[in-house]
């Protein structure tokens, strides 16, 4: 059995009174794409300082291809790639003026390795572009290339896709799952529901705590408490109002123009519809729903 | 330009526009060389939740100051409650509440002394202001909270504060500026909650005919209905799927718009969801197949788009080209296409 490229055993800071980051415990394998999902100042970034050895834990531990976090620093950092949420690009340098600075901070100074990386990342034939011009999309592909310039095994993202167009991110997702193929682990955090989708397990942080870790098939099977249905009514405050005291139901939301309901698991419909017309409700129809993992963040953090 | 307010406002209704609450039309601006929004034109009914999606950089923002006069736009028009926002600025200014993305308010003043700030700077009075924030708070569910200094609150109780204070004038149109970006989920869901039911509600008599129309709220108080009209930008995908309507923002421009239901109709049957192993021998296969227009990995499946109508022959010809490459498909199916298949496959037609 490998060692797991992240090991964090009930890792813990505190910043005063405040615990940013409360005794959280995961594993990351070799190859694995991990997301960390959660709000801003859930702990994310915290923890991700924590394992790049630029914060002392509180108590806890880590370990980080083996090597201990906070006392085998150096050792992590040359390994280890991290593109953070504010990447210092230099505005006023070219794409491959940037890139070779950071290449030299890791001692690299061969151009083959430079051009290689930006052919890694799509950015080969804008090496003269100035940063300043570039789109959010392309600056973000140059940062996870300054990123990758070491060749690290293990990859750290914080927020890589914050503010970036839905075309861009399925661009750079699509280089995430490239880097995965050749061996690389990469560990993300995001703040959007449906991107954590992407990953093969995802971890959902709430004020501090990792509330659970899998794969995002599981977290719905396992933590979704019943059976979603969309339904379609009018007037939709009547038919809220009729269902939060309905008994079965389990959890009652407004979705835009339409009610979105956790019945009990088995429970059917009948009784929802029966309900909605002795509240003179019209239904127009009702469909059972996808799951997300919004409704396991919910459920989670409920509990 | 000598109307008479009143007029002004007959003549917008004459001539057929007293059916929206907003109507944008043409809006340009730039900023230097940068056209950050370029050429937008819609339109927003009472009661509707309309929401402007995109990127950073799209637009969003700069068109929800053009809509409030918080700017002024370079060319186009913008009517809100028939008042033209160059032309009649205060006027339509009375009838918008905004929300920025950075909200700021007093953190040494409590929660109702920070609405009361902003009721008062708009011109309210103290028999009008006093019951219409009680009423706001325990909307917003702030009521137990109201003599809380505004710097002890948490992150989701500051935004509901933002949102009442908005609300204090009861304007008839809400402009919510990214409220949810990075917000914790739960909070989220709450506001959510609130926004629809602002919208949800027929329209009272008259803002200021006194007539009450209620409904009821957490406490069981009830704040007046308005048929107010909101329009909210986001970058999230899965929160555009909530508004009524939707307009995809792209370089400032608008790049489609319709229900969610009706913008996700386009790619009905177009989207199919994959199997099997190995996932990258299959997208390399699926992306040489006539009839595929792009090939997404998706955790441990891919979703491919195809051409209308090709989604049956697609599937058939991966049943025989997968295992003759040396892969294993284990399941191919259409599946419900997403908001942002729709953006991504409306962004590759441009």
């Amino acid at each position: 059995m490998p060692l797991p490229m992240i090991y964090v055993d009930e890792l813990t800071r505190k910043f005063g009174d405040f615990t940013a980051v409360d005794q959280v415990s995961f594993e990351v394998n070799a190859g694995e794409i991990v997301g960390y999902l959660g709000p801003n100042g859930c702990g994310k970034t915290t923890t991700i300082r924590m394992l790049l050895g630029l914060l002392a834990p509180t108590s806890g531990s880590a370990t980080v291809m083996g090597y201990d976090a906070f006392s085998q620093t150096e050792q992590v950092r040359m390994r280890a790639g991290y593109m953070s949420q504010k990447f210092a690009i230099y505005d006023d340098l070219t794409v491959w003026e940037n890139l070779q600075f950071y290449a030299g901070v890791y001692g690299i100074t061969d151009r083959a390795r430079i051009a290689e990386t930006l052919a890694h990342v799509g950015l080969t034939g804008h090496e003269k572009a100035l940063t300043g011009d570039l789109s959010v999309g392309w600056r973000q592909r140059l940062a996870l290339g300054i990123a990758l310039v070491h060749q690290p095994k293990l990859l750290f993202l914080d927020e890589p896709t914050s503010g970036v167009d839905p075309t861009a991110r399925r661009v750079f997702w699509d280089l995430i799952y490239d880097l995965a193929a050749q061996g690389v682990t990469i560990l993300v955090t995001t703040h959007y529901m449906d991107e954590a989708e992407y990953c093969h397990r995802v971890g959902m942080m709430r004020n501090g705590k990792l509330l659970a870790m899998d794969t995002p098939g599981v977290l719905k099977q396992r933590y979704i408490p019943g059976e979603i249905y969309e339904i379609y009514a009018a007037p939709l405050l009547l038919g809220l109002a009729a269902l939060e005291k309905t008994p079965g139901v389990l959890r009652t939301a407004l979705a835009g123009d339409h009610l979105r309901v956790i019945l009990e698991p088995g429970s059917g419909t009948k009784t929802i519809q029966k309900t909605l017309q002795a509240a003179g409700v019209t239904v127009s129809s009702i469909q059972p729903g996808e799951p997300t993992l919004e409704d396991v963040f919910l459920a989670l953090a409920k509990s | 330009m000598k109307l008479t307010l009143k007029a002004a406002k007959l003549e917008n209704w004459k001539t057929g526009k007293r059916n929206n609450m907003i109507t944008v039309t043409n809006i340009q601006k730039s900023f230097g060389h940068t056209h950050a929004v370029d050429g937008v034109s819609f339109e927003v009914a009472p009661g509707e939740i309309y929401g402007l999606v995109g990127a950073d950089g799209a637009g969003k923002t700069t068109t929800l100051r053009l809509l409030c006069g918080a700017l002024r736009a370079d060319a186009g028009d913008v009517t809100v409650a028939g008042y033209d926002i160059r032309q009649q600025t205060e006027q339509a200014r009375a009838h918008i509440g905004y929300l920025s993305q950075r909200f700021s308010m007093y953190e040494d003043l409590t929660v109702l002394e920070n609405i009361r700030f902003f009721a008062e700077v708009r011109g309210m009075k103290s028999n009008e202001w006093y019951p219409r924030c009680m009423e706001l708070l325990d909307f917003v569910g702030l009521a137990p909270f109201k003599d809380r200094f505004a710097g002890m609150l948490s992150g989701g109780m500051k935004q509901k504060l933002g949102l009442a204070s908005a609300l204090v004038t009861r304007p008839q149109v809400l402009l919510l500026d990214e409220p949810t970006t990075g917000v914790d989920p739960v909070t989220r869901q709450d506001f959510w909650q609130l926004i629809i039911k602002l919208v949800s509600l027929t329209p009272g008599p008259s803002p200021h005919g006194g007539g009450e129309n209620e409904f009821p709220s957490p406490a069981g108080r009830g704040v007046r209905g308005e048929g107010v009209s909101v329009i909210i930008s986001t970058p999230y995908m899965d929160e555009a799927a909530r508004c009524n309507r939707i307009g995809f923002m792209r370089k400032g421009q608008l790049i489609a718009e319709g229900t969610p239901g009706q913008l996700r109709s386009i790619l009905d049957e177009r989207i199919l969801e994959l199997r099997g192993s190995p996932l990258p021998l299959l997208k390399q296969i699926a992306a040489q197949q006539p009839g595929v227009e792009d090939v997404r990995a998706f955790g441990d499946r891919l979703h491919l788009r195809v051409e209308a109508g090709q989604a049956q022959a697609v599937m058939r010809l991966l049943k025989t080209t997968i295992p003759a490459g040396g892969g294993t498909l284990l399941d191919s199916r259409p599946i419900p296409p997403a908001l942002e298949d729709v953006f991504m496959a409306l962004a590759h037609d441009e």
